[in-house]
């Protein structure tokens, strides 16, 4: 039964478990700042061969 | 208004027209697992040094079209029909935009008949990474793109559906937990996609001549975010599977519910990072940025797994217990159903990809280990034990499930497809241990004969290394005869399968629980001996395992 239909506060929690693009954000925006952007500036800061 | 018709085993209501999209797309899937396989086949018995069957240029367009149509076709179509089946048929809703679902479809099927065309033709075997600067055919790329366009559909069709069914309130609260577990599935997806697409748009405009260069180690960054993350997707779709697959057969639920979500928001974040295993020996990159992305920011993923791996048989032993099986440690698992396909494949997926490719994957993902065995064979060997007889040894066991609800047809071949998953579980199981092992003495990862008879420099591999390689040619051919019986068992059920009953089930009494899979709450037992002794000895394997990789690097690579 859902916590609502009681008139209970939903923890901040399960909020966040239940809204789905919440979650398609965190599960973009982490692995696009963690590996794709730190990456990609790693290898834009090297220096080219002469 | 939507059409409607009421499973008769499960008395769950199925939309119509989301059916038709999850046979269509799983079937597409066997599809090309079967020619894949074929592919496999002919890559096997090139890699099986007494049999070394293929040339040079066909062994590596083998290779190309096994890579593309086993790693992201089978998988790919196949996490299609579970998307759309968990948003319409466990949350018995109709599916969103059903007109875009075949317009997704067919970009799909195009996408990959382009690419498989282009793969044939002989000028594309770039392998499945496809590392510039090696160039393929443009409509090898374009394909691909077309692929991914499709599935990015699916993707927000998936998520479009959750909205729908929120909005008309055909569940209450959270979403059930194999639905979040989807969910998650189709959020990594999303990234994979998005990252496969700003790759390979522009190295498609390079092959066409309108981009002059492409930096190669950029394109490795930015493709491994699509390629690894591939797999990621695989990893959360099969668990979810495994759920479905306790909770269908056993009305098992997880230990803790909250426990299990929790474990999936892990994956959300730190899955997909992982990509930077396949960096880990690039001069160019830090290593900061190796260490906290192959950690999976320090293991919290891993832990996810962990828990999964813990609670999935845990709710089958609670299951098993509550009816009964108490006897010592292991009588529940003594007593579940080996002879049932559905749930031997679900559980040797279970331990094949935690033992095999979990303790190695984790392993071989750090820093200083990964030199012994960067780009040997023992990469496949790792990704073999993962998305064969992880992934696919799931979606086989649960394919055995939808053809008598779904397809409404009994099974063909009903004792070919008893035994199935253990000839291709343990086919597949072997194989990828002695390609590991074969890695581990230095076998390349793709060179086409380790013997190098046309090599300017010979090098001599260990006689264990031609030994394992021969090993691994014989239980990969098993693997692939484990293989065929799925397609032979699948396609035959559908073909001349007895038909069954589409008479709908007693409609169910107002208030009657749904079906385990469907609905919420805990096993409501921590008492899982037989779980936490398995766990343990997982464990001991782990730590055993990570440490004679340390010992054994301290021994090639002397400091003094």
């Amino acid at each position: 039964m859902s916590s609502s239909s009681q008139g209970e506060r939903i923890p901040v929690m399960q909020r966040i478990l239940d809204n789905p693009f919440l979650l398609l954000f965190i599960g973009v925006t982490v692995p696009t700042v963690s590996y794709t952007i730190w990456g990609i500036m790693e290898v834009a800061q090297l220096p080219v061969a002469k | 208004m939507a059409d409607f018709r009421t499973c008769p085993v499960t008395g769950l209501k199925v939309h119509l027209e989301g059916e038709k999209l999850i046979k269509w797309n799983a079937v597409t899937a066997i599809v090309f697992l079967l020619i894949g396989g074929l592919f496999g086949l002919l890559v096997v018995l090139t890699r099986w040094p007494e049999v070394h069957l293929l040339p040079a240029d066909l062994f590596y367009m083998a290779l190309t079209a096994h890579g593309a149509l086993i790693l992201v076709v089978w998988i790919v179509f196949f996490e299609v029909a579970v998307l759309y089946f968990c948003c319409t048929v466990l949350l018995q809703s109709r599916l969103a935009t059903p007109k875009w679902g075949w317009v997704g479809y067919w970009l799909m099927l195009i996408g990959t008949l382009i690419t498989t065309v282009a793969v044939l033709q002989g000028n594309s075997s770039v392998m499945f990474t496809s590392y510039v600067p090696m160039q393929a055919a443009p409509h090898f790329y374009l394909g691909l793109i077309l692929f991914a366009v499709g599935a990015l559909i699916a993707c927000f069709i998936f998520m479009g559906t959750l909205v729908i069914a929120k909005d008309e309130k055909t569940y209450e609260g959270s979403l059930p937990l194999v639905v979040f577990g989807a969910l998650v599935a189709c959020i990594i997806a999303i990234y994979t996609i998005a990252s496969g697409a700003i790759i390979l748009i522009p190295t498609f405009l390079w092959s066409v001549g309108y981009i002059s260069h492409i930096d190669p180690l950029m394109y490795k960054v930015i493709w491994w975010g699509f390629g690894h993350s591939s797999q990621q997707i695989n990893v959360s779709a099969h668990i979810a599977v495994w759920y479905a697959i306790a909770a269908i057969l056993f009305g098992a639920k997880p230990l803790s519910e909250k426990v299990s979500r929790m474990a999936f928001l892990l994956y959300i974040f730190f899955l997909q990072i992982a990509s930077a295993h396949h960096l880990l020996v690039e001069p160019g990159l830090s290593s900061e940025y190796k260490i906290f992305n192959t950690s999976y920011a320090m293991y919290l993923a891993v832990l996810g797994s962990m828990i999964h791996g813990l609670t999935v048989p845990g709710c089958i032993e609670a299951a098993q217990r509550q009816k009964g099986f108490n006897k010592g440690l292991f009588e529940w698992l003594r007593k579940a159903p080996w002879g049932n396909p559905v749930f031997s494949g679900m559980f040797l997926s279970l331990i094949l990809f935690g033992f095999l490719g979990g303790i190695s994957g984790v392993t071989m993902g750090v820093e200083q280990i990964n030199i012994i065995i960067h780009n040997t064979i023992y990469v496949p060997g790792h990704f073999h034990a993962t998305v064969a007889t992880g992934t696919t040894l799931a979606f086989m066991a649960l394919t055995y499930f939808l053809i008598p609800t779904l397809f409404r047809r009994s099974l063909a071949f009903p004792t070919m497809a008893k035994w199935q998953p253990y000839v291709f579980g343990i086919g597949m199981g072997m194989a990828a241990l002695f390609m590991m092992g074969a890695g581990t003495l230095g076998v390349s990862r793709r060179h086409w004969d380790i013997a190098f008879t046309d090599a300017a420099l010979k090098f001599n591999h260990p006689q264990a290394a031609w030994l394992m390689m021969g090993l691994a040619g014989i239980f990969g051919v098993m693997a692939v005869i484990g293989g065929a019986m799925f397609c032979l068992v699948a396609v035959g059920s559908l073909l001349w399968g007895e038909k069954l009953s589409m008479e709908p089930a007693p409609a169910p009494a107002a208030g009657a629980a749904k079906p385990a899979v469907a609905s919420h709450g805990d096993a409501g037992t921590f008492t899982v001996p037989g779980t936490f002794t398995l766990a343990m000895v997982f464990l001991i394997a782990f730590v055993l395992y990570y440490f004679v990789n340390w010992k054994y690097l301290a021994s090639t690579w002397g400091l003094s």
